[in-house]
């Protein structure tokens, strides 16, 4: 699944413009690939900036491949939930252009800094989709190294890793790390709640006055579990950007092409040394908050039936069709392999061994504690006590 | 040997100063920590000496200050935060102990926070409110943290890079009251062989009763095992130093053999430490005790007004009290 670098390369570009320069029907979103897969050659963002992307076809298929198959590992993982093989999942269920666009920007030096639903960047980085899925059985709680990974675990509690993520950015500039193409750049994301959140508003400030090479990278899906966007701001969220002095826009979160425009321009800033910005991805949560939710109590059938209209991989199918740069045999292949690797994680899923009980007492501090020690031994003697142990 | 007479405040400072010589990746950040010192001036001249990047005026946010330390930590560094007052640290509570406490147990102990947070805590200044409280429990109930309290300058002078070596994410409590107390303090001393951080130590020997305390009240303790010694009660004093993980061996060999334990503290006793102690030496010392464990703590009210502060802090007429008690039983 892991491909190239797209955008990035200068060969076996298509030739001319495929379509009309035009701006999108809402002058304050950045948008590339309409919901009918009429592709935009360029359009100047509300910060000004002219954004294009210029793939190969190899590319665009890429783009299109890696859409179908983390909407297809979502509904895999969605569906262990409702077999009771998972005990919670956070389906990205309508983001997938907002997370493959933006994972597909990130270079490989950059580090991101997730919530719990971006099953797609990590996709993106090419990290094996089963490693969060410890956290949501409930055999482990996320367990890996962020800096082997380019990748921090998930967090949970809302906006807490957009300071983690500004930290590791003053990082990067105090190690010198920031200008020219090998420079690094971290990416934080978080969602429309998010925003409300004081630790949100903290890291716009610390990374704002030093300057952090960050992009604050919020997919607004319109809803904080049952509360809908009005309830956070009465703004356009790219527009608070300007009150902490640095550059805001909206992008069509449904829109892989944009999203990477976007992303990559921020990145791109960001690693030369330009300082921080805020991208906010239009986009909708089609599913439910997680598993736990039940979005029928809190919004209406025909605002669900308008976004699906907007489905991010039915437009980029329909811009390959149209442009003839998949035929119907690619999306067969593509489907076969997204059934592959969903049967591929769910065996695996599966096949995953609860931790021993007394693991629990594992990596409380890298030094250790006496008195940690001491529980411990005392929980293996009682649980050693009863009859026909097998620990 | 390099032996000086120090105020516990400049020893910290000077050990602040080894750690940012010894290791680029400490950094320090802070509010006021760079031109100003710091409040009490524990940061004082380090800015100067090692730069904006190794000593960091941050903005007026605690959960930024705490949560940045995490990123940088996570990118390799070495954060030494400082909370200005114990009362501001409550707006990073969140990241500490969400954040900051669980994030090696997440990782499967594939990562570190090797951070420092420091914390000038305890009353009898004659402050305004939020600015004298004691809020050691709060941390030291949190799986992830350990909690660390100095006395003199000395171990203000030790401890402090101690904790800094440390890759465990430490909550260090520098009794800001004795923060101007003297003390003689060898410079020179390794810290390899130096007495281990996370160790209590019997600050003065004694045979009729044992009393407990750290941080701030080690002194009023002392104080106060002077004048029982007048009075002819020898009273076993020990700094308990480290709050998280506990280290009550000492306390244990000391209780069996007085039969008496007082424990000392300025925070409030509901659910404090003492509580913890108490019943961890009833647990080991049962047959030994000839009293029940007693409790000197600050009062279940809020900090109150400076102009009472006095009568709320546990001083030696009410240290010497409990030990009454003890023997009264």
């Amino acid at each position: 699944m892991a491909k190239g670098d797209p955008g990035a390369s200068t060969r076996g570009r298509r030739a001319a413009p495929r379509s009309r320069k035009a701006a999108s029907g809402d002058p304050e979103l950045v948008q590339l690939l309409t919901p009918s897969g009429e592709r935009i050659d360029s359009v100047t963002g509300p910060d000004g900036v002219e954004y294009r992307v210029d793939f190969t076809d190899e590319e665009y298929r890429g783009l299109y491949r890696d859409l179908v198959l983390v909407r297809k590992l979502d509904a895999e993982a969605t569906a262990l939930q409702r077999q009771g093989e998972l005990g919670l999942w956070a389906s990205l269920l309508g983001q997938e252009a907002a997370q493959v666009g933006s994972g597909r920007a990130l270079r490989a030096q950059d580090m991101a800094f997730p919530t719990y639903r971006e099953h797609g960047v990590l996709y993106c980085r090419g990290i094996d989709p089963i490693m969060p899925l410890g956290l949501f059985r409930g055999v482990d709680q996320g367990g890996w190294d962020p800096n082997e990974f380019k990748f921090n675990m998930y967090t949970i509690v809302i906006g807490a890793q957009t300071l983690h993520a500004t930290g590791y950015a003053m990082g990067v500039a105090m190690d010198g790390k920031t200008g020219g193409e090998d420079g690094e750049a971290v990416i934080a994301y978080f969602g429309d709640g998010a925003t409300s959140q004081g630790d949100v508003n903290e890291a716009f400030v610390w990374a704002s006055v030093f300057n952090a090479p960050l992009v604050f990278f919020c997919q607004n899906n319109q809803y904080a579990i049952s509360e809908p966007l009005e309830r956070q701001t009465r703004v356009p969220l790219y527009r608070r950007a300007a009150g902490f002095g640095f550059p805001g826009v909206r992008v069509d979160g449904n829109d892989v092409l944009a999203t990477y425009a976007v992303a990559r321009h921020a990145l791109d800033n960001a690693r030369n040394g330009q300082g921080p910005s805020l991208i906010e991805a239009y986009t909708y949560r089609m599913g439910a908050h997680t598993t736990s939710d039940d979005p029928t109590r809190y919004r209406i059938a025909s605002e669900v039936e308008a976004w699906q209209a907007k489905d991010p991989i039915a437009r980029m199918k329909a811009f390959l069709e149209r442009e003839k740069i998949a035929d119907s045999d690619f999306f067969a292949e593509v489907d076969e392999q997204a059934r592959r690797e969903a049967i591929d994680l769910r065996e695996r899923v599966l096949a995953m061994p609860n931790p021993e009980p007394v693991t629990m007492f594992d990596h409380v501090y890298p030094n250790g504690s006496p008195l940690l020690d001491e529980q411990r031994t005392q929980f293996n003697r009682y649980f050693d006590s009863f009859e026909g142990s097998a620990h | 040997m390099a032996t000086e007479t120090l105020t516990l405040g400049k020893a910290l400072n000077i050990g602040l100063r080894k750690a940012l010589e010894n290791d680029p990746k400490v950094v320090i950040m802070g509010e006021d920590v760079g031109k100003l010192g710091g409040v009490f001036r524990i940061t004082d001249g380090l800015q100067k000496d090692f730069g904006d990047q190794r000593v960091i005026d941050t903005p007026l946010a605690e959960s930024g200050i705490i949560g940045t330390a995490v990123g940088l930590a996570i990118r390799g560094y070495r954060p030494v935060c400082e909370i200005q007052f114990d009362g501001f640290v409550y707006p990073a509570y969140d990241q500490i102990v969400s954040q900051v406490a669980k994030m090696h147990y997440r990782s499967g102990g594939k990562l570190s926070i090797p951070m420092v947070i420091r914390i000038p805590f305890g009353g009898g200044i004659g402050a305004v409110e939020h600015h004298s409280e004691s809020p050691e429990a709060y941390f030291a109930h949190t799986a992830g943290l350990k909690v660390v309290s100095c006395a003199n300058p000395q171990d203000a002078y030790v401890m402090i890079q101690q904790a800094i070596a440390s890759d465990d994410p430490i909550v260090f409590l520098e009794p800001k009251r004795r923060y101007w107390e003297k003390g003689q303090v060898d410079l020179d001393a390794p810290l390899a062989e130096a007495y281990p951080l996370h160790s209590a130590r019997v600050v003065r020997p004694g045979t009729d009763a044992t009393v407990l305390a750290y941080g701030p009240m080690v002194r009023t303790c002392l104080d106060a095992a002077t004048a029982a010694a007048e009075d002819g009660r020898d009273l076993e004093v020990i700094d308990l130093r480290t709050l998280s993980p506990l280290d009550l061996g000492a306390v244990y060999e000391s209780v069996r053999r007085t039969g008496r334990a007082v424990v000392v503290h300025e925070a409030p006793s509901n659910v404090g430490l003492g509580a913890e102690i108490a019943a961890r030496i009833t647990e080991e010392c049962f047959y030994s005790l000839e009293s029940p464990v007693l409790r000197v703590t600050g009062f279940d009210t809020p900090y109150p007004a400076a102009r009472v502060e006095e009568e709320y802090l546990p001083d030696l007429d009410r240290v010497l009290d409990a030990v009454d008690r003890t023997f009264g039983w």
